[in-house]
């Protein structure tokens, strides 16, 4: 293992990372929910009408978030290196998997984490550590695009 | 009304955070996920400081009636640790570290006019939709 130092960036990440903190207690004490993306977006489907509207606001609220940054000049780099075909299968796994894990890297990896909740944790470690299995794999074999 | 409004900008504080860390970043993504390559261990900084605060308002609201709007504290009771939840985590981790999205940053990235964030979404979105097809099977 090495480090990469050139791309080491702790501070706008802890500083990310209070902002996300913020929104997530925010939520909880405004208003007694939990944080969890893929729980929220994949709630909208089957849902019954009266539990759609916190569910669609929060959601808007991410997707103005890019639109607000450009306005203030703030472009941060979306750096896609995979294949069409590969985002798709990626996709589908991510959407299958979070939906049978019953969450994702905010509901689990932050809400569930900070709850001290063992499912989240061991939900956590099991992503992270796949994640890392996927990365290594595809840089061992040069499979990076499908 | 107030209460759309609140979430609505809680989502934008979220977003903020997630493109302020680099969590929008596939590439950035990967080089946290590359333990065995050149490490990023970067986003771990997002993880620490996100679990910091959020962790005294769970401990504040525990014994809360409600929430400061007035509504119903809904967390989780589910306790238990079983194949459902490490084969989706396992299936997700493997989704993450092949595309560097998890569900919130591909969200946040639909507008940033990368057309890629569009089709691994909707790609997302029917693997969430499979799996409620496939429990609701299960149970039936």
């Amino acid at each position: 293992m090495t480090i990469n130092w050139a791309q080491f960036s702790p501070l706008p990440a802890f500083y990310g990372g209070l902002l996300i903190g913020l929104a997530a207690a925010a939520f909880i004490l405004l208003h007694g929910r939990i944080m969890g993306v893929s729980s929220i977006l994949g709630g909208l489907i089957g849902s019954a009408k009266g539990d759609r509207g916190w569910r669609l606001s929060f959601l808007a609220g991410l997707i103005a978030t890019p639109l607000l940054a450009k306005l203030i000049g703030f472009l941060p780099s979306v750096r896609i290196e995979q294949s069409t075909l590969g985002l798709v299968f990626a996709g589908l796994l991510v959407g299958f998997g979070t939906s049978l894990g019953n969450g994702c890297t905010s509901g689990h990896g932050v809400c569930g984490i900070a709850r001290l909740s063992p499912r989240s944790i061991i939900a956590t470690l099991t992503f992270i550590s796949f994640g890392m299995l996927t990365v290594w794999l595809m840089q061992r074999f040069q499979a990076g695009a499908l | 009304m107030i209460r759309r409004i609140s979430e609505f900008f809680i989502g934008l504080i979220f977003g903020f955070g997630l493109l302020v860390s680099g969590m929008t970043d596939p590439g950035k993504v990967i080089g946290f996920l590359d333990v065995a390559g050149s490490w990023d261990p970067s986003l771990a900084f997002v993880m620490g400081g996100a679990v910091l605060l959020s962790f005294f308002a769970f401990r504040i609201s525990r014994n809360w009636a409600a929430s400061l709007m007035g509504r119903v504290i809904m967390l989780s009771d589910l306790k238990m640790i079983d194949l459902k939840l490490i084969l989706g985590s396992a299936l997700f981790g493997i989704g993450w570290g092949f595309s560097g999205f998890c569900p919130g940053p591909a969200i946040v990235s639909l507008a940033t006019g990368e057309i890629k964030t569009f089709i691994f979404v909707i790609a997302m979105i029917a693997g969430m939709g499979l799996e409620k097809t496939y429990q609701r099977f299960h149970q039936a």
